[in-house]
Protein backbone atom coordinates (compact mmCIF):
# COMPACT_ATOMS: atom_id res chain seq x y z
CA UNK A 1 0.00 0.00 0.00
CA UNK A 2 1.26 3.52 -1.01
CA UNK A 3 -0.15 6.82 0.52
CA UNK A 4 -0.31 9.62 -1.64
CA UNK A 5 2.73 11.46 -0.75
CA UNK A 6 4.71 14.25 -2.60
CA UNK A 7 7.75 14.15 -2.24
CA UNK A 8 10.01 17.29 -1.90
CA UNK A 9 13.87 17.38 -1.69
CA UNK A 10 15.16 20.36 1.06
CA UNK A 11 18.22 20.85 2.43
CA UNK A 12 17.89 20.06 6.18
CA UNK A 13 16.46 16.64 7.05
CA UNK A 14 14.61 17.72 10.15
CA UNK A 15 12.56 20.81 8.86
CA UNK A 16 12.43 19.02 5.44
CA UNK A 17 10.20 16.03 6.93
CA UNK A 18 7.93 18.91 9.13
CA UNK A 19 7.94 20.69 5.67
CA UNK A 20 6.78 17.74 3.43
CA UNK A 21 4.16 16.48 6.40
CA UNK A 22 2.97 20.35 6.34
CA UNK A 23 2.43 20.33 2.93
CA UNK A 24 0.59 16.88 2.99
CA UNK A 25 -2.15 18.35 5.12
CA UNK A 26 -2.63 20.92 3.01
CA UNK A 27 -0.30 23.87 4.71
CA UNK A 28 2.10 25.33 2.27
CA UNK A 29 4.71 25.92 4.86
CA UNK A 30 8.54 26.08 3.21
CA UNK A 31 11.62 25.03 4.86
CA UNK A 32 12.83 28.46 5.65
CA UNK A 33 10.01 28.94 7.53
CA UNK A 34 9.75 25.82 9.35
CA UNK A 35 13.60 26.74 10.13
CA UNK A 36 13.13 30.20 11.20
CA UNK A 37 9.51 29.57 13.68
CA UNK A 38 11.47 26.84 15.25
CA UNK A 39 14.44 28.86 15.84
CA UNK A 40 16.92 26.20 14.33
CA UNK A 41 19.75 29.04 13.88
CA UNK A 42 22.82 28.87 16.51
CA UNK A 43 26.09 28.07 17.02
CA UNK A 44 27.39 26.24 19.76
CA UNK A 45 31.20 24.80 20.36
CA UNK A 46 30.92 22.07 23.29
CA UNK A 47 35.02 21.44 23.67
CA UNK A 48 34.82 18.26 25.90
CA UNK A 49 32.03 16.63 24.09
CA UNK A 50 33.74 14.69 21.16
CA UNK A 51 32.42 13.30 18.01
CA UNK A 52 35.17 11.64 15.56
CA UNK A 53 37.58 12.26 17.73
CA UNK A 54 37.22 16.19 17.43
CA UNK A 55 34.89 18.69 19.61
CA UNK A 56 31.48 18.96 19.01
CA UNK A 57 30.49 21.73 17.00
CA UNK A 58 26.62 22.71 16.16
CA UNK A 59 25.33 25.26 14.14
CA UNK A 60 21.84 24.70 14.40
CA UNK A 61 19.77 23.89 17.63
CA UNK A 62 19.54 20.39 19.32
CA UNK A 63 17.64 17.83 16.89
CA UNK A 64 13.89 17.64 17.52
CA UNK A 65 13.70 21.19 19.06
CA UNK A 66 12.68 22.93 15.35
CA UNK A 67 10.10 20.51 15.03
CA UNK A 68 8.41 21.10 18.85
CA UNK A 69 9.26 25.34 18.79
CA UNK A 70 7.59 25.31 15.12
CA UNK A 71 4.41 23.03 16.47
CA UNK A 72 4.27 25.31 19.50
CA UNK A 73 4.77 28.19 17.87
CA UNK A 74 1.92 27.61 15.03
CA UNK A 75 -0.32 25.60 17.14
CA UNK A 76 0.00 22.02 15.57
CA UNK A 77 0.12 18.76 18.10
CA UNK A 78 2.12 16.24 17.67
CA UNK A 79 1.71 12.73 18.72
CA UNK A 80 5.55 10.66 19.48
CA UNK A 81 6.37 7.78 20.94
CA UNK A 82 9.18 6.07 21.46
CA UNK A 83 9.34 1.84 21.97
CA UNK A 84 12.29 -0.80 23.72
CA UNK A 85 10.87 -3.52 21.43
CA UNK A 86 11.24 -3.11 18.01
CA UNK A 87 8.22 -5.06 17.26
CA UNK A 88 6.48 -3.20 19.02
CA UNK A 89 7.79 -0.56 16.90
CA UNK A 90 6.97 -1.73 13.73
CA UNK A 91 3.64 -2.81 14.52
CA UNK A 92 2.89 1.39 15.42
CA UNK A 93 4.43 2.30 11.97
CA UNK A 94 2.69 -0.10 10.31
CA UNK A 95 -0.58 0.56 11.94
CA UNK A 96 -0.28 4.37 10.70
CA UNK A 97 0.35 3.07 7.04
CA UNK A 98 -2.91 1.51 7.18
CA UNK A 99 -4.47 4.29 8.33
CA UNK A 100 -3.39 6.15 5.30
CA UNK A 101 -0.84 8.14 7.93
CA UNK A 102 2.30 9.21 6.52
CA UNK A 103 4.79 9.53 10.00
CA UNK A 104 8.27 10.84 10.51
CA UNK A 105 10.68 8.89 11.94
CA UNK A 106 14.20 9.99 13.98
CA UNK A 107 17.02 7.03 12.55
CA UNK A 108 21.06 6.82 12.40
CA UNK A 109 22.59 7.15 9.19
CA UNK A 110 25.26 4.62 9.55
CA UNK A 111 23.22 2.15 7.85
CA UNK A 112 20.86 3.98 5.57
CA UNK A 113 22.07 1.79 2.64
CA UNK A 114 21.24 4.94 -0.03
CA UNK A 115 23.53 7.11 1.51
CA UNK A 116 27.03 7.18 -0.19
CA UNK A 117 29.51 4.97 2.10
CA UNK A 118 31.77 8.52 2.98
CA UNK A 119 28.46 9.95 4.62
CA UNK A 120 27.62 7.03 6.81
CA UNK A 121 29.11 8.23 10.55
CA UNK A 122 27.49 7.21 13.56
CA UNK A 123 24.93 10.00 13.48
CA UNK A 124 21.53 9.40 15.25
CA UNK A 125 19.07 12.41 14.42
CA UNK A 126 18.41 12.20 10.95
CA UNK A 127 14.75 12.23 10.31
CA UNK A 128 12.92 10.39 7.09
CA UNK A 129 9.39 9.94 6.05
CA UNK A 130 7.62 6.28 5.76
CA UNK A 131 5.12 6.73 3.17
CA UNK A 132 3.82 3.46 2.30
CA UNK A 133 4.81 -0.39 2.47
CA UNK A 134 5.02 -2.62 -0.67
CA UNK A 135 5.34 -6.80 0.87
CA UNK A 136 8.73 -5.93 3.25
CA UNK A 137 9.86 -2.91 1.67
CA UNK A 138 8.97 0.26 3.29
CA UNK A 139 8.91 3.43 0.85
CA UNK A 140 10.96 6.11 2.01
CA UNK A 141 10.60 9.85 1.66
CA UNK A 142 14.52 11.38 2.78
CA UNK A 143 14.15 14.69 2.20
CA UNK A 144 18.11 15.66 2.06
CA UNK A 145 17.68 13.04 -1.28
CA UNK A 146 16.47 14.18 -4.91
CA UNK A 147 13.95 10.97 -5.02
CA UNK A 148 11.98 9.03 -2.96
CA UNK A 149 13.64 5.72 -2.16
CA UNK A 150 13.11 2.43 -0.12
CA UNK A 151 14.11 0.46 2.89
CA UNK A 152 13.42 -3.31 3.63
CA UNK A 153 11.87 -3.74 6.89
CA UNK A 154 15.22 -5.36 8.15
CA UNK A 155 17.01 -2.37 7.11
CA UNK A 156 14.62 0.21 8.57
CA UNK A 157 14.96 -2.02 12.30
CA UNK A 158 18.37 -1.50 12.40
CA UNK A 159 18.28 2.46 11.70
CA UNK A 160 15.29 2.89 13.86
CA UNK A 161 17.08 0.85 16.86
CA UNK A 162 20.92 2.24 15.85
CA UNK A 163 22.65 3.22 19.36
CA UNK A 164 25.31 5.83 20.85
CA UNK A 165 25.01 9.32 21.36
CA UNK A 166 20.83 10.51 21.00
CA UNK A 167 19.47 7.14 20.09
CA UNK A 168 16.54 7.18 17.87
CA UNK A 169 14.67 4.48 20.00
CA UNK A 170 12.17 3.89 17.23
CA UNK A 171 11.28 7.19 17.79
CA UNK A 172 8.01 8.13 15.51
CA UNK A 173 6.41 11.12 15.21
CA UNK A 174 3.06 12.60 13.52
CA UNK A 175 1.17 15.91 13.56
CA UNK A 176 -2.45 14.99 14.46
CA UNK A 177 -4.22 18.01 15.56
CA UNK A 178 -4.29 21.18 13.29
CA UNK A 179 -5.94 24.94 13.73
CA UNK A 180 -7.91 26.28 10.43
CA UNK A 181 -5.64 28.61 9.97
CA UNK A 182 -2.00 28.73 10.53
CA UNK A 183 -1.03 32.27 12.78
CA UNK A 184 2.13 32.74 10.80
CA UNK A 185 3.09 36.44 11.91
CA UNK A 186 2.92 35.53 16.07
CA UNK A 187 4.96 32.78 14.79
CA UNK A 188 7.45 33.89 12.89
CA UNK A 189 8.19 37.56 15.55
CA UNK A 190 8.22 34.34 18.20
CA UNK A 191 11.00 32.61 16.62
CA UNK A 192 13.09 35.26 15.33
CA UNK A 193 13.09 36.75 18.93
CA UNK A 194 14.26 33.13 20.21
CA UNK A 195 16.81 33.01 17.59
CA UNK A 196 18.06 36.57 19.06
CA UNK A 197 18.39 35.78 22.40
CA UNK A 198 20.56 32.44 21.49
CA UNK A 199 22.88 34.04 19.68
CA UNK A 200 23.34 36.96 21.76
CA UNK A 201 23.48 34.68 25.56
CA UNK A 202 25.40 35.43 27.85
CA UNK A 203 26.97 32.13 27.57
CA UNK A 204 30.73 31.14 26.63
CA UNK A 205 30.38 28.58 24.16
CA UNK A 206 27.04 29.78 22.75
CA UNK A 207 26.14 31.97 19.79
CA UNK A 208 28.31 34.84 18.92
CA UNK A 209 30.41 34.27 22.17
CA UNK A 210 30.76 31.10 20.99
CA UNK A 211 32.23 32.13 17.28
CA UNK A 212 35.06 34.17 19.78
CA UNK A 213 35.89 31.20 21.89
CA UNK A 214 36.39 28.88 18.74
CA UNK A 215 38.56 31.70 17.60
CA UNK A 216 40.30 31.70 20.56
CA UNK A 217 40.95 27.82 20.66
CA UNK A 218 42.08 27.95 17.42
CA UNK A 219 45.10 30.46 17.78
CA UNK A 220 46.10 27.57 20.36
CA UNK A 221 45.58 24.26 18.47
CA UNK A 222 48.57 24.20 16.54
CA UNK A 223 50.95 25.00 19.37
CA UNK A 224 48.59 22.77 21.72
CA UNK A 225 47.82 19.60 19.32
CA UNK A 226 50.45 19.96 16.26
CA UNK A 227 49.59 19.87 13.07
CA UNK A 228 47.92 16.90 12.49
CA UNK A 229 45.52 17.09 15.18
CA UNK A 230 44.85 20.58 14.63
CA UNK A 231 43.75 20.36 11.04
CA UNK A 232 41.23 17.50 11.81
CA UNK A 233 39.60 19.64 14.37
CA UNK A 234 39.35 22.11 11.53
CA UNK A 235 38.26 19.87 9.11
CA UNK A 236 35.26 18.62 11.56
CA UNK A 237 34.42 22.77 12.19
CA UNK A 238 34.39 22.76 8.18
CA UNK A 239 32.01 19.85 7.63
CA UNK A 240 29.63 20.43 10.75
CA UNK A 241 29.22 23.94 8.58
CA UNK A 242 28.92 22.88 5.17
CA UNK A 243 27.93 19.24 5.11
CA UNK A 244 24.71 17.94 3.82
CA UNK A 245 21.97 20.03 5.47
CA UNK A 246 23.51 23.37 6.29
CA UNK A 247 21.74 24.71 2.54
CA UNK A 248 25.46 26.22 2.59
CA UNK A 249 27.48 28.76 5.31
CA UNK A 250 26.36 26.95 8.15
CA UNK A 251 22.39 27.84 7.40
CA UNK A 252 23.19 31.37 7.41
CA UNK A 253 21.39 31.10 3.89
CA UNK A 254 18.56 29.31 4.94
CA UNK A 255 17.71 31.92 7.52
CA UNK A 256 18.42 34.73 5.36
CA UNK A 257 15.31 32.92 2.97
CA UNK A 258 13.45 33.02 6.18
CA UNK A 259 14.06 36.88 6.57
CA UNK A 260 12.85 37.35 3.14
CA UNK A 261 9.72 35.34 3.29
CA UNK A 262 9.10 36.89 6.89
CA UNK A 263 9.39 40.59 5.42
CA UNK A 264 6.33 40.17 2.77
CA UNK A 265 4.39 38.28 5.23
CA UNK A 266 4.63 40.55 8.02
CA UNK A 267 5.04 43.55 5.92
CA UNK A 268 8.13 44.41 7.21
CA UNK A 269 10.57 46.15 4.50
CA UNK A 270 13.36 45.69 7.63
CA UNK A 271 13.47 42.60 7.32
CA UNK A 272 14.42 42.05 3.38
CA UNK A 273 17.15 44.69 4.46
CA UNK A 274 18.42 42.55 7.20
CA UNK A 275 18.36 39.12 4.91
CA UNK A 276 20.42 40.86 2.57
CA UNK A 277 22.91 41.39 5.30
CA UNK A 278 22.63 37.79 6.70
CA UNK A 279 23.50 36.53 2.96
CA UNK A 280 26.75 38.74 3.07
CA UNK A 281 27.17 37.09 6.32
CA UNK A 282 26.82 33.75 4.82
CA UNK A 283 29.27 34.70 1.73
CA UNK A 284 32.10 35.04 4.45
CA UNK A 285 31.07 32.03 6.15
CA UNK A 286 32.10 30.30 3.33
CA UNK A 287 35.41 32.13 2.52
CA UNK A 288 36.04 31.01 5.96
CA UNK A 289 35.93 27.81 5.07
CA UNK A 290 37.92 28.52 1.54
CA UNK A 291 40.67 29.04 4.10
CA UNK A 292 40.30 26.85 6.49
CA UNK A 293 40.63 24.31 3.71
CA UNK A 294 43.65 25.77 2.53
CA UNK A 295 45.34 25.03 6.26
CA UNK A 296 44.22 21.48 5.88
CA UNK A 297 45.17 20.75 2.19
CA UNK A 298 48.63 21.82 2.41
CA UNK A 299 49.51 20.34 5.41
CA UNK A 300 52.72 21.87 6.56
CA UNK A 301 51.08 24.80 6.12
CA UNK A 302 52.74 27.84 8.21
CA UNK A 303 51.39 28.35 12.10
CA UNK A 304 50.21 31.80 10.84
CA UNK A 305 47.08 30.68 8.78
CA UNK A 306 45.30 29.65 11.66
CA UNK A 307 45.49 32.90 12.63
CA UNK A 308 44.09 34.23 9.63
CA UNK A 309 41.33 32.13 10.00
CA UNK A 310 40.66 32.67 13.67
CA UNK A 311 40.58 36.65 13.00
CA UNK A 312 37.71 35.62 10.49
CA UNK A 313 35.93 33.97 13.19
CA UNK A 314 36.18 37.13 15.08
CA UNK A 315 35.33 39.17 12.06
CA UNK A 316 32.30 37.06 11.98
CA UNK A 317 31.19 37.13 15.29
CA UNK A 318 31.57 41.55 15.48
CA UNK A 319 28.91 40.93 12.65
CA UNK A 320 26.48 38.48 13.69
CA UNK A 321 26.54 40.68 17.10
CA UNK A 322 25.28 43.55 15.12
CA UNK A 323 23.23 41.64 13.20
CA UNK A 324 21.60 40.29 16.04
CA UNK A 325 21.10 43.10 17.76
CA UNK A 326 19.80 45.09 15.08
CA UNK A 327 17.09 41.98 14.18
CA UNK A 328 16.12 42.80 17.70
CA UNK A 329 15.16 45.55 17.25
CA UNK A 330 13.37 45.35 13.36
CA UNK A 331 10.73 43.25 15.18
CA UNK B 1 25.83 33.64 -2.37
CA UNK B 2 24.00 33.98 -6.03
CA UNK B 3 22.50 31.28 -7.84
CA UNK B 4 25.17 31.10 -10.69
CA UNK B 5 27.72 30.93 -8.06
CA UNK B 6 26.54 27.98 -6.79
CA UNK B 7 29.76 25.33 -6.60
CA UNK B 8 29.48 22.49 -8.94
CA UNK B 9 32.64 20.77 -7.70
CA UNK B 10 33.80 17.32 -7.86
CA UNK B 11 32.94 14.89 -4.92
CA UNK B 12 31.63 11.90 -3.37
CA UNK B 13 28.15 12.31 -3.63
CA UNK B 14 28.57 11.62 -7.39
CA UNK B 15 29.47 7.75 -6.91
CA UNK B 16 25.82 8.10 -5.57
CA UNK B 17 24.45 9.73 -7.97
CA UNK B 18 23.12 12.48 -5.71
CA UNK B 19 22.97 16.14 -5.52
CA UNK B 20 22.26 18.31 -2.49
CA UNK B 21 20.34 21.41 -2.35
CA UNK B 22 21.29 24.93 -1.01
CA UNK B 23 20.23 28.16 -0.75
CA UNK B 24 21.11 31.10 -3.03
CA UNK B 25 19.58 34.33 -4.65
CA UNK B 26 18.55 34.94 -8.03
CA UNK B 27 19.32 37.89 -10.73
CA UNK B 28 16.39 39.50 -8.91
CA UNK B 29 18.08 39.21 -5.54
CA UNK B 30 15.40 36.64 -4.36
CA UNK B 31 15.67 33.27 -2.49
CA UNK B 32 15.55 30.21 -4.23
CA UNK B 33 16.82 26.23 -3.80
CA UNK B 34 19.42 25.11 -6.62
CA UNK B 35 21.05 21.87 -6.69
CA UNK B 36 25.21 21.49 -5.78
CA UNK B 37 27.40 18.56 -7.21
CA UNK B 38 29.55 18.83 -4.53
CA UNK B 39 32.33 21.76 -2.93
CA UNK B 40 35.96 21.38 -2.92
CA UNK B 41 36.55 22.51 0.28
CA UNK B 42 34.04 20.44 1.86
CA UNK B 43 35.37 17.70 -0.07
CA UNK B 44 38.99 17.61 1.01
CA UNK B 45 37.91 18.11 4.70
CA UNK B 46 35.76 15.08 4.22
CA UNK B 47 38.40 13.40 2.44
CA UNK B 48 40.88 14.29 5.31
CA UNK B 49 38.29 12.98 7.59
CA UNK B 50 37.86 9.75 6.00
CA UNK B 51 41.63 9.32 5.72
CA UNK B 52 42.42 10.25 9.63
CA UNK B 53 39.79 7.05 9.91
CA UNK B 54 42.14 4.80 7.86
CA UNK B 55 44.91 5.52 9.30
CA UNK B 56 43.47 4.43 12.43
CA UNK B 57 42.32 1.26 11.07
CA UNK B 58 45.61 0.34 9.59
CA UNK B 59 47.47 0.78 13.16
CA UNK B 60 45.00 -0.68 14.82
CA UNK B 61 45.32 -3.88 12.39
CA UNK B 62 49.32 -3.47 12.99
CA UNK B 63 48.41 -3.92 16.83
CA UNK B 64 46.65 -6.68 16.39
CA UNK B 65 49.42 -8.20 14.60
CA UNK B 66 51.90 -7.69 17.47
CA UNK B 67 49.62 -8.89 20.22
CA UNK B 68 48.73 -5.54 21.72
CA UNK B 69 44.96 -5.54 21.46
CA UNK B 70 42.22 -7.69 20.10
CA UNK B 71 40.35 -7.39 17.03
CA UNK B 72 37.77 -6.32 18.51
CA UNK B 73 39.17 -2.89 18.52
CA UNK B 74 40.38 -2.91 14.91
CA UNK B 75 36.48 -4.17 14.21
CA UNK B 76 35.37 -1.06 16.37
CA UNK B 77 37.84 1.34 14.29
CA UNK B 78 36.41 -0.30 10.68
CA UNK B 79 33.09 0.53 11.64
CA UNK B 80 33.87 4.22 12.16
CA UNK B 81 33.12 3.55 16.01
CA UNK B 82 34.43 4.88 18.87
CA UNK B 83 34.44 3.29 22.63
CA UNK B 84 31.64 4.40 23.63
CA UNK B 85 29.65 4.16 20.27
CA UNK B 86 30.60 -0.46 20.33
CA UNK B 87 29.81 -0.04 24.69
CA UNK B 88 26.34 1.33 23.57
CA UNK B 89 25.95 -1.51 21.14
CA UNK B 90 26.93 -4.55 23.03
CA UNK B 91 25.21 -3.00 26.46
CA UNK B 92 28.23 -3.12 28.21
CA UNK B 93 30.01 -0.74 30.58
CA UNK B 94 32.71 1.39 28.68
CA UNK B 95 35.89 -0.12 30.69
CA UNK B 96 34.15 -3.44 30.38
CA UNK B 97 34.72 -3.65 26.51
CA UNK B 98 37.91 -1.66 26.86
CA UNK B 99 39.16 -4.77 28.80
CA UNK B 100 37.92 -7.22 25.85
CA UNK B 101 40.56 -5.16 24.02
CA UNK B 102 43.45 -7.05 25.76
CA UNK B 103 44.66 -9.93 23.61
CA UNK B 104 44.86 -11.95 26.73
CA UNK B 105 41.01 -11.18 28.10
CA UNK B 106 39.85 -11.39 24.62
CA UNK B 107 41.48 -15.24 24.40
CA UNK B 108 39.34 -16.36 27.30
CA UNK B 109 36.17 -14.53 26.52
CA UNK B 110 33.28 -17.18 25.89
CA UNK B 111 31.22 -17.71 22.64
CA UNK B 112 28.04 -15.76 24.09
CA UNK B 113 29.99 -12.78 24.03
CA UNK B 114 31.64 -13.27 20.57
CA UNK B 115 28.70 -13.61 19.54
CA UNK B 116 27.49 -10.14 20.39
CA UNK B 117 30.40 -8.75 19.01
CA UNK B 118 30.42 -10.63 16.30
CA UNK B 119 26.37 -9.79 15.63
CA UNK B 120 26.96 -6.54 16.19
CA UNK B 121 29.88 -5.97 13.43
CA UNK B 122 28.12 -8.26 11.33
CA UNK B 123 30.79 -10.87 10.62
CA UNK B 124 30.77 -14.63 12.15
CA UNK B 125 33.13 -15.76 15.05
CA UNK B 126 35.59 -16.87 13.33
CA UNK B 127 36.32 -13.66 11.24
CA UNK B 128 36.02 -11.94 14.49
CA UNK B 129 38.59 -14.34 15.86
CA UNK B 130 41.20 -13.71 12.89
CA UNK B 131 41.02 -9.93 11.10
CA UNK B 132 42.74 -11.61 7.95
CA UNK B 133 38.98 -13.37 7.51
CA UNK B 134 37.39 -9.89 7.27
CA UNK B 135 36.08 -9.04 4.06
Amino acid sequence: MQINFTHHQSAHCENGVVSNLMKHHGFNVSEPMVFGIGSGLLFCYIPFLKVNHAPAITYRAMPGFIFKRFAKRVGIKIEREKFKDPKKAKAVLDNNLNNNNPVGLQVGVYNLSYFPDEYRFHFNAHNLVVYGKEENTYLISDPVMETVTTLTDKELEKVRFAKGALPPKGHIYYPTNFPKELNLEQAIVKGIKHTCRDMLAPMPILGVKGIRYTAKQIRKWPKKLGTKKANHYLGQIVRMQEEIGTGGGGFRYIFAAFLQESSKILNNPKLSELSKEMTQIGDIWRDFAVDASRIYKNRGAKADGYNEVASQLEILADKEELFFKALKKAI
Amino acid sequence: MKKSEVPQDKSNLESANFRELCYAVDENGEYTTAHTTGWDPKTIALDNAIDEINQRIEDAKKRVHNNQTSPIEYYMELHKMDLQILASYVGLWQWRVKRHFKPKVFQKLSNKTLQKYADIFDITIKQLKNIEHAN
